[in-house]
């Protein structure tokens, strides 16, 4: 117990005197994992739209893909991103391993699967006469899209707080793709991970309750907007 | 007759293998209310949805004013309004609800206002406007739903049962505004339902659709009185229904002049209201000039038999009593009577056998 509470202490020290490299790690946790969750969320709200609007051939196949997608190994992700960004694979040319880059693409491809999985069950979860109503009071497609999302807001919201907290709580494969290298590279969690390699366990246990205090806040301000009460 | 607002050439419709719709043609005329009955599974609201340009047809051709759609639908959809059977209302408050059509069609903001002041006071939710969408009844909804397609003042209006869900002192009072909006602004509107009493209420012209196949098109006495076939008779209900005026009420009891005929019945209605005068065939009783007449039958008529018709287990008379009038007689009764065509007989019915129905002239 003794041990918690040093790190909570130690936490509340590094925090309040302004300690360079825990603010850095903290900016690089929140870049890279706030891109990939932009990133999942273009990407996977593309997909669930196309999904669940336009239900194509073999839509159940492919959420079955997604589904199972939201329990994608990192280690597994971290590997195959790694392998196409070496030197020599097929993406080498542009010169990404070991940056945060290749952190961004790795945790993308992770939070992608939970987002699009998320959101399509909440379209799906839509009167498919809504989307009707819509376009006959005059939406085009895009229109249509986004009144559809604001109908959808609570479970999409939720999807982005999934895809967000799969990505900001990544380690595997952030170390794998991104190699932990100090001042640019170094997330919270890769921080955590090498902190506690090197037994500096106080120092590990501050940097998680940062990590915790980081994601709650974010949440807490994604649940904030989620439960305002609808724009009149 | 004008030139028709919509025309549907040779349209097809089909769900996997299956055609669920198959119209050669069918024709909306400018400022007519066209009621499409028909039994569920029929392809009502698939016809209207290919109308409303929300469901692509395999094959066939949709002209708006005489120009063919083709490619985007979008600047079509736009001239039109749709409301469907759920009244499908945004998540946000009535006012947003109404004015969402017309932000998506361009409409200049001050104008908005003033559309959406007029047509929710129209529709009796003005008080309404702040509330949210969730937490209204389901009369309150669908009068919204209907505010929001008609603040779009469309060239095309297209109904979808918009009265099923609800209860019936709240569909009465709903169609009462909404048949003095489509009376007052003439607009063009398909209307499905599947209930006969809404399409002789608001329509101008019938169409009967079974199978999804158009099986009958024409005013309200030709569709009822005159059904192509036993299909279409069963599922409307031979009726006579004929255009009629009333005279005079006295102490609940109603005459209703029906060209040179009066006919006596029960009514809530004014003296001077425009109405169809409906009787069921079972309900008419023909008996030879000579016979005595039950007294409680208050109308009784002189007829010429013209059209005598087996149907099933009866006989289906036509009778001319100034307008046609049709009885169902058991094959007995017809053997005794010695009914054919040109006989004369007395045709009787109860005041309230009679069924009054208001309807604007066309």
């Amino acid at each position: 117990m003794d041990l918690i509470w040093d790190g909570v202490t130690e936490a509340l020290r590094l925090i309040f005197t302004g300690n360079g490299y825990v603010y850095e790690v903290t900016f690089t946790s929140l870049l890279v994992s706030g891109s990939a969750t932009v990133i999942a969320l273009v990407v996977g709200l593309s997909i669930a739209s196309f999904l669940a609007f336009r239900a194509p051939p073999g839509r159940t196949l492919a959420l079955s893909a997604f589904n199972a997608g939201m329990a994608l190994p990192p280690v597994a992700v971290g590997l195959l991103v790694s392998i196409m960004l070496w030197r020599t694979g097929p993406l080498g040319q542009l010169h990404l391993l070991y940056s945060r880059t290749a952190i961004v693409i790795a945790q993308a491809v992770i939070a992608t699967p939970v987002v699009a999985a998320l959101s399509t069950a909440a379209l799906q979860g839509l009167n498919p006469n809504l989307r009707l109503q819509v376009l006959a009071l005059g939406a085009s497609r895009w229109q249509a899209a986004l009144l559809l999302f604001r109908e959808a807001r609570l479970s999409l919201l939720a999807a982005a707080m999934a895809g967000f907290g799969a990505a900001i709580s990544e380690v595997g494969a952030t170390i794998m793709v991104g190699g932990n290298s100090k001042g640019s590279t170094r997330t919270l969690t890769s921080a955590i991970v090498l902190e506690v390699q090197q037994g500096e366990f106080e120092t590990a246990i501050a940097l998680s309750f940062i990590l915790l205090a980081v994601i709650l806040s974010i949440i807490t301000l994604f649940t904030v907007l989620q439960q305002r009460r609808p724009p009149a | 007759m004008s030139a028709p607002l919509l025309q549907l050439q040779n349209i097809v419709v089909e769900r996997g293998r299956r055609r669920v719709l198959d119209v050669p043609c069918l024709n909306v005329l400018p400022n007519e209310v066209l009621a499409v009955v028909g039994p569920n599974g029929a392809g009502k609201s698939t016809l209207l949805r290919t109308i409303g340009l929300l469901e692509r047809p395999a094959r066939g051709s949709i002209l708006f004013a005489g120009h063919p759609i083709s490619g985007n639908p979008l600047p079509f959809r736009r001239r039109m309004g749709f409301v469907f059977q759920e009244p499908l209302l945004l998540d946000t408050s009535v006012e947003s609800n109404v004015r969402s059509g017309l932000a998506l069609r361009g409409v200049p903001a001050s104008e908005r206002q003033r559309r959406v002041e007029e047509w929710t006071v129209r529709f009796g939710i003005a008080e309404l406007r702040r509330r949210s969408a969730r937490t209204l009844s389901g009369g309150e909804a669908q009068r919204t739903s209907l505010a929001r397609a008609l603040v779009l003042e469309p060239e095309v209006l297209l109904l979808d049962e918009p009265f099923s869900s609800l209860d019936a002192p709240t569909r009465e009072s709903l169609i009462d505004d909404l048949d003095v909006i489509l009376t007052t602004r003439r607009v063009t509107t398909v209307f499905v339902t599947h209930d006969r009493t809404e399409a002789l209420r608001l329509g101008d012209r019938i169409a009967v659709l079974m199978g999804g196949k158009l099986r009958q098109l024409g005013t309200a006495a030709e569709v009822f009185s005159s059904p192509v076939d036993s299909e279409v008779a069963a599922f409307v209900g031979v009726e006579t229904i004929v255009p009629g005026r009333i005279r005079e009420v006295s102490g609940g009891l109603a005459s209703v002049a029906v060209g040179e005929i009066t006919i006596e019945t029960t009514t809530e209605l004014q003296p001077g209201a425009d109405v169809l005068v409906c009787l069921r065939p079972e309900d008419v009783i023909v008996s030879d000039l000579a016979d005595a007449i039950p007294m409680s039958a208050r109308n009784r008529l002189r007829v010429t038999v013209t059209r005598v018709r087996p149907a099933g287990p009866y006989v289906r008379l036509e009778l001319d009593a100034g307008f046609t009038l049709v009885a169902h007689i058991t094959k007995q009764s017809l053997e005794e009577l010695t009914l054919s065509p040109g006989a004369n007989a007395v045709a009787s019915f109860k005041a309230t056998a009679v069924h009054l129905i208001p309807h604007r002239r066309g």
